[in-house]
């Protein structure tokens, strides 16, 4: 599945979800529900500087897997599973637990590579056997 | 009679009681904080006015911002 249908099964079974981005740690976008390619640039500029700066907050060694901030306009979401990561807004009071869910489902989604459809198998004619009518 | 009294005074009181806690419930406003979860299965919330929250709920407004241009 790539990025952009795994951002519209997101926005389709995710009602709570306003606007989301796929991106990597260098900051590439991979796919964003946003219209504007610079406006995608810039969400996920500043979510991946949101969590940079979480960061800093660490108290062990242990990486911020995933962080949400609940502000009067809205949630923010942000989820890392390696070099990807995805963030998403919300409206005010979001069920938490069910967006981090859609996320992750997201990001894993847009993680697996397209397979190839099987081939059909054919079956080999039964050679008749002598005597056979 | 003592009955019917008993009732309407009972009406009443649960009528200001659900009242009184829808009115609390729109009135109050939520406290905006930020949760981080870390990868080893750790987990700390910083609540709006703790030095944390005051350094990463500007930069999580920008985030909604940036989403809503």
């Amino acid at each position: 599945m790539d990025a952009a249908q795994a951002l519209a099964d997101l926005t389709e079974i995710s009602s709570q979800i306003e606007a989301a981005v796929l991106f990597d740690d260098k900051g590439a976008v991979a796919g964003s529900t946003l219209a504007d390619a610079g406006a995608a640039d810039a969400f996920a500029r500043s979510a991946a500087k949101l969590l940079e700066d979480a960061e800093a907050f660490r108290s062990s060694d242990a990486a911020v897997s995933q962080l949400e901030a609940s502000t009067q306009e809205g949630s923010v979401f942000v989820v890392r599973d390696g070099a990807r990561l995805i963030a998403a807004t919300t409206g005010p009071a979001p069920t938490v637990g069910l967006v981090f869910y859609d996320l992750k489902g997201c990001l894993r989604g847009a993680a697996d590579p397209v397979k190839p459809a099987p081939k059909p198998r054919t079956r080999r004619k039964k050679e008749p056997v002598d005597g056979e009518a | 009679m003592a009955k019917r009294k008993f009732l309407t005074l009972l009406g009443f009181v649960t009528g200001m009681f659900a009242g009184g806690v829808l009115y609390r419930r729109s009135t109050s406003r939520r406290r905006e904080r930020l949760d981080l979860y870390f990868d080893d299965g750790s987990m700390v919330s910083f609540v709006e006015g703790s030095p944390e929250a005051e350094r990463l709920l500007p930069v999580a407004r920008d985030v909604i911002a940036a989403a809503r241009r």
